[in-house]
């Protein structure tokens, strides 16, 4: 589906009004009236009433507050009163997303449907094919009783009119660890415990109705506190925003981080560690090893694919390395992770190591609260520069190729050969199953849940390609830029 | 008449500011491709920082977009193209 949709637009909207309340210090005086504003009577509504369209809203405004709709138990509390205990919070929690129950419209029970093209012909090989004997001819058409069709699919391949369709599950489709499914309700629900937070759902449900469960709240109350609070960002956001990294290095600053710290360092940290495992292993006789950097890959191995876990990488993300470093020189300090992913605010709670979590558009609200115009902001001057390789790591393929280079530097006799997992779906699944039995075709396994890379993460705001092209093209200019003022080498 | 028609005498311009790109302005990069050519070669692509049209709670109507001196607000590519249709047939 299109980034861009009604369902974004409303998504973003809310965030810029939560975040600018926020930062004002009005939100449990204002936000009740969010749902009156966004819906307001004179309009037409988009589902059956205003009501139900204001309800949603107000679900979607509880998980932006940081809410688990799941645990709702009293209908009638107000927004405010969630505003207030979320203000209250001193620890944010799993799991990252939540289902808005009001507003998934429950899509059709099974996926076969009869359309009027059916002539109730004689030969009814619908009927006569299916297993379940789960289709009646009911006024000269054929009907398909939900209750009995498993979606086998056979009576669409037999029909000759092709008059039945396949009516998808948006969610469920694109989930690739069949780990969201109808309650007995019909409404969909997420099964946490194999859930690997690949976020592919989100993007996928045309109601809108999975959504990140947002840390917002915790961020501008870090901000506002006395504490430093330190930006750990992704190399993908130099792709995300208008204006060029230093502009939006200086933007984070206006927004009040104490320092902005690229996380493109953790990955060069990454790559020497992990050249340094791959050659361990292959002297060892181990005939391939995995990545390690993508945690929905590294969560979905752990709960779907245990037999591949001996393989992957021992090797740290580079959130995890940046966060070490930037404890290490403040340790007072409140760490904010900011990137396209949503795996990565399971990762951030389950290290321990990292204090929030912000994607894309949520950075994008806060500043757009204060008004900060990243391509007005000047320049900030930066004097640490990460390689080029560890900026080049959210686009795919490039990971495995840093650790190659780093392999043949250590170890000039070992033939590195990567195997690139291009985004997790159904497919390659299965291959990462396969791949402990059959041995993939290379000894250094790179996986990316997302295909393309994080660049097309699921909280992006900008397309993936012109995301990747703005990376690559900052990286030439980056490194021309280090080579013009790095200081003359003087051999003693 | 003929040189007027051919020239790059249809000016769009792009907010690409903070406001406008978290509403999506970036999509809208891709009019070139769907514009045929003869039209494509007449309009002048570029991007600017914030118009200043999104101040006030009015961010709900980002994207902004101009066509010389039109204005089109939660612009989409349909939207703008059609603009660019309308004007190019004046
Ligand atoms: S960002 Fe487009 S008008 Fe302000």
């Amino acid at each position: 589906m299109l980034y861009n949709n009604t369902a974004t637009h409303i998504r973003r909207e809310l965030l810029v009004k939560v975040a600018s309340m926020a930062f004002r210090g009005t939100l449990t005086k204002e936000i009740d009236r969010i749902p009156f504003e966004m819906i307001p009577k004179e309009k037409p509504s988009i589902r059956c009433c205003i009501h139900h369209d204001r309800v949603v809203i107000k679900y979607r405004l509880m998980a932006m507050l940081g809410f688990a709709l799941e645990k709702e138990s009293d209908e009638l509390r107000p927004l405010s009163s969630y505003a207030e205990e979320a203000l209250d919070r001193v620890q944010v929690e799993d799991p990252v997303l939540t289902v808005i129950d009001e507003a998934c419209s429950a899509c059709v029970q099974s996926h076969y449907f009869v359309t009027n093209a059916c002539r109730g012909c004689v030969a009814r090989p619908c009927v006569w094919n299916c297993p379940k004997k789960a289709i009646q001819m009911i006024h000269g058409q054929a009907r398909i009783d939900a209750s009995l069709c498993v979606n086998c699919g056979l009576c669409q391949k037999v029909c000759p009119y092709h008059a039945i369709v396949k009516v998808p599950i948006p969610c469920e489709e694109a989930c690739p660890v069949g780990a969201i499914s109808k309650s007995p309700q019909g409404k969909e629900q997420i099964d946490f415990s194999q859930c690997i937070y690949c976020g592919k759902c989100m993007n996928e449900c045309p109601f809108g109705a999975i959504v990140e469960r947002s840390q917002i709240l915790d961020v501008i109350r870090a901000l506002q506190s006395n504490k430093p609070v330190i930006a750990l960002v992704a190399p993908a956001m130099v792709g995300q925003f208008p204006g060029e990294y230093p502009q939006l290095v200086s933007a984070l600053r206006a927004l009040g981080f104490h320092q902005v710290y690229e996380v493109a360092h953790g990955a060069d940290e990454t790559i020497v560690r992990e050249a340094k495992e791959l050659v361990e292993r292959i002297h060892s006789g181990e005939t391939f090893m995995t990545t390690s950097c993508c945690p929905a890959y590294t969560r979905c191995v752990g709960i779907h694919v245990p037999e591949l876990k001996p393989y992957i990488s021992t090797t740290k993300s580079p959130m995890l390395y940046a966060a070490e470093k930037a404890r290490q020189e403040n340790s007072e300090s409140l760490l904010v992770f900011i990137g396209p992913c949503v795996a990565k605010k399971g990762e951030a709670l389950q290290s321990g190591m990292v204090d929030y979590v912000l994607n894309t558009e949520e950075l994008g609200a806060l500043l757009v609260a204060k008004e900060i115009d990243i391509p007005h902001c000047e320049p900030a001057l930066i004097l640490n520069t990460p390689s080029a390789c560890a900026r080049a790591f959210p686009i795919v393929g490039n990971v495995s190729q840093a650790v190659g280079k780093k392999v043949r530097e250590l170890a000039a006799e070992l033939e590195v050969k990567p195997f690139v997992v291009d985004g997790m779906d159904r497919q390659n699944i299965k291959l990462l199953r396969q791949m402990v039995k059959t041995k993939p075709e290379g000894n250094l396994v790179e996986v990316m849940a997302c295909q393309g890379g994080c660049v097309a993460g699921p909280a992006v705001i900008n397309k993936p390609v012109a995301a990747a092209k703005k990376i690559e093209d900052w990286i030439r200019k980056g490194t021309l830029q280090i080579k013009e003022t790095e200081p003359v080498k003087v051999h003693s | 008449m003929e040189l007027l028609k051919n020239a790059r005498n249809i000016h769009v311009v792009i907010c690409s500011g903070t406001t406008c790109y978290l509403m999506g302005a970036s999509e809208l990069f891709g009019i070139e491709k769907v514009l045929e050519e003869s039209l494509a070669s007449r309009i002048n692509l570029e991007g600017s920082p914030c118009m200043n049209l999104c101040k006030g709670g009015s961010y709900g109507k980002a994207p902004f977009v101009k066509v010389n001196d039109t204005l089109i607000s939660t612009a989409t590519i349909p939207k703008v193209v059609e603009e660019i249709r309308r004007q190019a047939s004046l």
